[in-house]
């Protein structure tokens, strides 16, 4: 199903293509050697080069220009062996040099694309236009003192890959998805951490409408948004915008405007005609940027398995697609689930991770980084179950312990006492009991009332605290009750 | 014994290493030297004798130890476009205000690091953009030399080193360190008299330089000879790796390579070079000097370098386009002067016009509007590609010659009042010279004689990249056959 905004005009098809700014991880700057920790004291990670020093030259940091090419690999895209950085010419407080470092002609990385897969199950291939690196500008602070504005340069010279896609989305959920995924890339590759409340990722966001069947309209770019739920927010709130102003008669104009999350609407920044001539050329302390074919090999050769493969090498396990998809969302999560299902059926292990230990972190609020119950333990639960030594029932007791306790599901096991009987003689003597104490219902379940099979498994089972395993229970019952 | 100040760098080493005299003593000399002459000359913004007699006698401690090295107590003037750590750096602007930078640059670094003793910093044009001295905030240089029928005409040195030319003309230094993006070694050295190389682009680092045009900008040094400016390019140069387009390759003993002679090198003579209306006196003395070459045993081979007639406009496209974003850093916000506004562009505005000094402003203007949009294709562009060319003539040339001889400039030193009609006519100084910015080769100015007022007049040696050593062989020959030994009227 097409998404459409309704009109007074009828329908309107939405095109969005995403710039997004994702923050390269690294120790260190794309051109110094200053730190780039987040949340530093203003202005303690600045060398001279960042604060644009008279007489100071950038050096490129090597490992930046790795994580760029990882993650165009990531993205099934052409890496080119020769780029180049180009000045970005500007004036602003929080730009020592006076101008940016990009890659404006020749970027590192060319076209590639990443497939994103919606609600609905169906999968969208989104093109990738290019992926450059560039350099952050500072942090100007407006409201530290009634008169001044203060200068952080922290992230002055903070390695900044810029990934821009085709206009290849046509919904906010498209948006969403394309942003999740291209993050959730990054992440299994380790170059961006993809936190967008801590400015390590953002999104410029270009939206337009169009009539089914038309060409592209003029579009208008909503600048620097910094969460995914404030892009699919921005898209349609930009969107219902311009389709007000066509169908008002009027005429779109291509402009920079900025998304007000308070009030959810776009507003304007500047208009074309203000835009910066940013006289872009390029940069004559760097010489080219060449790359050995043999360097990107090796790269590739060590990138870690990225989330689609590993989603489809789940399902041939025998995962169904659903539990693939939420178990690869988080490198850490599919990690924890390897460790889990290692030597064991992978089902059952998908079964509790995804069960009773997803129910287990939201009812604790933990984190996959911090999980209540180590991987290990969760596999040796499994063998307890396997060789019988636990119920269903039983182990889920366990488990429980397990989160209280912290304790390896054995020892909670041998302390506890929570071993399943499997003797027939001891199940015997308890359905015999059970039938003894019970006549009356023993009368009326043989007389045609089924149901009470149930009250018998319970009542079965609470004599015995829980341990009977349940399949011998139900064995001796049907035979004991004829 | 003669008196210090006329030593030059090789014979104050060796005065130094003989115990005929300390290193206090020298730099007390040129101390003396400067306090009486600079008041006229003004070719030191900044003087640093407290600390330069500290150094001398730490330079003295090491040698009494053994330990003196390359160029241990050798007093040297440092053109102030290099960052020195603790000593106010000005690049001869107002802009910078008293910024005194907490580093050092990696070519006053590695002077130090060889033994050498610091007298002060340089007047220079404004960031390097002159060919005068006469744009700098701290005053114009006066040339030492003057004109034997006007000799109370004061004359420009040059520049943009005009302070570095003059310091070591008039021996208020024995050497100095000195920049080049069109000519700012090469046209003071032969305004005063003295010698000077800009080496391959890449032998210096530039790290701690103040920029003008980052892929013309060139450190180099000058000195009264030949061989003092091999001993100190040697000291000078070598890989940095704070500066990306600086080379990692050996430093050769460009010493050496002085006295080797000329015998067997084929010395290219450019058609291009003898211009329309090229004054006799010029033509003449390049006459001599590849006269004097051929008598050495060099074969003379005429050459053809067809784009050299475009190298100053794509000179004067390409350096400001560089300043005008090189330049962008001096705002007021971090360092430097700062003229309060009523808001940040305000603050700009009254920061860089005050700053700024008019031809430090047209260049700014000049390299903005070559690179906007709408005409960076048709000057920007347009100058890469002509850049590309005249390195490609150079290369040809190579396959013929192994050096190429040239006047250093078109005319002997100019009047101070002379030459200030247009722009223009200023930039022609450079005819001779940007060539070798622009392809990025060696290039060095020897004095070979004198004009008929009694002014010098040099000849400019250009080499392969990285080939400085046959530069300084064929610039020795000059040298030893030229016998300059005139001086100029004041002189320590």
């Amino acid at each position: 199903m097409t998404y459409t905004i309704e009109g007074e005009t009828g329908p309107w098809e939405v095109v969005i293509g995403l710039e997004v700014h994702a923050q390269v991880t690294s120790h260190a700057k794309l051109f110094s050697g200053a730190a780039t920790a987040f949340g530093a004291e203003p202005n303690s990670q600045v060398s001279f080069v960042d604060a644009g020093f008279p007489g100071m030259l950038p050096v490129i940091n090597a490992e930046c220009i790795a994580q760029a090419v990882r993650t165009g690999l990531g993205l099934n895209a052409e890496i080119h062996l020769w780029s180049r950085f180009d000045r970005k010419n500007y004036f602003y407080a929080d730009l020592p040099q006076g101008y940016q470092i990009s890659q404006y002609a020749h970027p590192i990385v060319g076209t590639g694309a990443v497939e994103v897969t919606l609600a609905d199950g169906i999968t969208k291939t989104i093109g990738i236009t290019r992926l450059h690196l560039e350099q952050d500008a500072g942090k100007s602070l407006h409201d530290q003192h009634p008169s001044k504005s203060f200068i952080d340069l922290n992230r002055s010279g903070v390695a900044l890959m810029e990934i821009v896609s085709e206009p290849d989305m046509r919904s906010p959920e498209e948006a969403g998805a394309y942003l999740t995924k291209l993050r959730q890339i990054m992440r299994y590759l380790g170059t961006c951490d993809g936190n967008m409340d801590e400015g390590s990722m953002r999104a410029d966001v270009n939206v337009s409408v169009r009539k089914a069947g038309e060409g592209f309209r003029t579009r208008c770019e909503v600048k620097n948004v910094n969460s995914i739920r404030f892009v699919m927010q921005a898209v349609e709130a930009e969107a219902r915008r311009q389709i007000e102003v066509w169908e008002s008669g009027g005429e779109v104009t291509q402009e920079t405007r900025l998304f007000d999350t308070a009030r959810g609407v776009t507003r304007s920044m500047r208009s074309k005609e203000d835009a910066h001539d940013y006289r872009y050329f390029p940069d004559p302390d760097l010489p080219p940027l060449v790359l050995e074919q043999s360097w990107v090999d090796q790269l590739k050769a060590s990138l870690p398995e990225l989330p689609d493969q590993r989603r489809a090498r789940y399902v041939a396990m025998g995962l169904s697609p659903y539990d693939a998809h939420v178990l690869t969302i988080e490198r850490e999560t599919a990690t924890f689930f390897e460790t889990v299902a290692k030597g064991r059926d992978a089902k059952v292990a998908a079964n509790w991770v995804t069960g009773d230990f997803f129910a287990a972190l939201n009812r604790l609020k933990r984190d996959i980084s911090d999980p209540p119950v180590t991987a290990e333990h969760l596999g040796e639960l499994l063998d307890l179950l396997a060789d019988k030594t636990l119920s269903g029932a039983l182990a889920k007791q366990v488990f429980e312990a397990m989160i209280e306790t912290g304790q390896a599901p054995s020892v909670i096991v041998e302390e506890r006492g929570l071993r399943q009987v499997t003797d027939t003689g001891a199940i015997e003597a308890a359905v015999d009991a059970i039938m003894a104490a019970n006549a009356d219902k023993v009368a009326e379940y043989r007389g045609g009332k089924d149901k009470l099979f149930g009250f018998f498994v319970g009542q079965t089972m609470k004599a015995m605290a829980g341990k009977g395993n349940p399949a011998l229970v139900n064995d001796v019952l049907k035979q004991k009750l004829g | 014994m003669m008196r210090p100040t006329d030593l030059t760098l090789a014979e104050g080493l060796e005065a130094l290493d003989k115990r005929e005299i300390s290193a206090v003593e020298l730099t007390q000399a040129f101390l003396e030297a400067i306090e009486r002459l600079n008041p006229r000359l003004n070719a030191y913004i900044t003087v640093t004798g407290e600390k330069a007699l500290a150094d001398a006698a730490a330079s003295d401690a090491r040698r009494a130890k053994g330990e003196a090295r390359a160029l241990d107590g050798i007093p040297l003037g440092i053109k102030d476009l290099f960052c020195t750590e603790g000593t106010r750096t000005t690049a001869g602007s107002n802009i910078l205000g008293g910024f005194v930078p907490p580093y050092e640059s990696t070519v006053s670094a590695n002077l130090k690091r060889d033994g050498a003793v610091f007298l002060g910093k340089l007047n220079l044009d404004e960031f390097a953009m002159g060919s005068s001295n006469q744009t700098s905030a701290f005053g114009a240089v006066e040339n030492p030399w003057s004109r034997a029928n006007d000799p109370d005409r004061r004359l420009v040195p040059g520049g943009s080193s005009g302070g570095s030319a003059a310091a070591v003309a008039a021996r208020l230094a024995m050497g100095a360190t000195a920049t080049d993006t069109g000519g700012s070694i090469r046209q003071p050295a032969a305004f005063c008299g003295i010698t000077g190389i800009k080496p391959t682009y890449g032998r210096c680092s530039r790290w701690g330089i103040v920029a003008f045009a980052s892929s013309l900008d060139q450190a180099g040094p000058v000195a009264r000879t030949v061989e003092d400016n091999a001993i100190l390019l040697r000291s000078m140069a070598g890989h940095d790796p704070k500066d990306s387009t600086s080379a990692n390759l050996p430093v050769p003993d460009f010493r050496a390579a002085v006295g080797r002679g000329v015998k067997g090198l084929r010395i290219g003579v450019p058609a291009e070079y003898r211009l329309d209306g090229l004054a006799p006196e010029i033509a003449a003395l390049w006459d001599q000097g590849l006269e004097w070459l051929r008598a050495e045993g060099a074969e003379i081979v005429p050459i053809s370098l067809p784009h050299a007639k475009y190298a100053l406009p794509t000179y004067y496209v390409v350096a400001p386009a560089e300043a005008s974003s090189n330049l962008a850093r001096y705002d007021g916000v971090r360092f430097g002067l700062r003229e309060n506004g009523s808001d940040l562009k305000d603050l700009y505005e009254r920061t860089r016009a005050r700053g700024f000094g008019a031809e430090v402003r047209r260049r700014i203007m000049i390299g903005t509007y070559v690179l906007s949009a709408g005409y960076y294709d048709a000057y920007y562009l347009k100058a890469q590609k002509v850049r590309a060319l005249i390195r490609r003539d150079f290369e040809e040339a190579w396959g013929k010659v192994d050096a190429i001889v040239t006047p250093a400039t078109p005319s002997a030193a100019f009047a101070m009042d002379e030459k200030q009609d247009d722009p223009v006519t200023m930039y022609l100084n450079d005819v001779f010279t940007v060539t070798a910015n622009l392809a990025g080769l060696p290039g060095l100015a020897v004095p070979a004689g004198l004009d008929g007022q009694g002014l010098p007049l040099g000849l400019q040696v250009i080499g392969r990249a990285f080939d400085e050593e046959t530069v300084f062989a064929v610039g020795g020959a000059i040298e030893r056959a030229a016998g300059f030994t005139a001086s100029p009227q004041v002189m320590a």
